[in-house]
């Protein structure tokens, strides 16, 4: 919970979205649901000349098991907020 | 607090780290051990056989990224810092 509702938050920002297979993608944060899947618009490849079948690929939604890290901008991160939410977290369970 | 993650648990030719540069760093994580890490260096390490010679050739890259989200099935392990003084 805690987290669909910090990527709630970050709707909008740009990020990049690293998936187990290696794939990077960058894009704005269109929508994020309960499983953490999340829907990318105007998205670009880190590495096109590897994934050259993705160049045309602006818009994707990524089934968030597939996901290994998303970068998250510095700006978009109150490290402090965070901090408390994992503590009421696990107090309440 | 450091941080080893790998795509695949059974797959220890690719390891990969994830740790925050200052241990003091606070941190967010939840049941799925999901978690946001501030000031992380990656670390993967991947080995590979020669297909010749089998000896083993060790690759080790880093980066690092200022605020990072990890998602929780790839964790293997979460190491707290060393508790000094």
């Amino acid at each position: 919970m805690l987290f669909f509702s910090y990527f709630k938050e970050l709707v909008g920002k740009q990020v990049t979205v690293e998936l187990k297979n290696d794939l990077a993608i960058t894009g704005k944060l269109h929508s994020v649901d309960q499983y953490l899947n999340i829907k990318l618009e105007n998205t670009r490849v880190v590495d096109e000349e590897k994934y050259p079948h993705m160049m045309s690929v602006r818009n994707c939604f990524i089934r968030g098991s597939v996901v290994r890290y998303v970068q998250l901008p510095p700006d978009g991160v109150d490290i402090e907020i965070l901090h408390d939410a994992t503590r009421r977290e696990a107090r309440g369970g | 607090m450091d941080m080893i993650a790998s795509c695949n648990p059974t797959d220890l030719a690719r390891l990969g780290q994830v740790r925050p540069r200052h241990e003091s760093t606070k941190g967010a994580y939840d049941q799925h051990l999901n978690m946001i890490l501030g000031d992380v260096e990656e670390i993967v390490t991947t080995v590979e056989i020669d297909d010749e010679t089998y000896e083993e050739i060790v690759r080790t890259t880093r980066r690092t990224v200022p605020f990072l989200f990890v998602r929780g099935d790839g964790v293997i392990l979460v190491s707290p810092p060393l508790r000094t003084a």
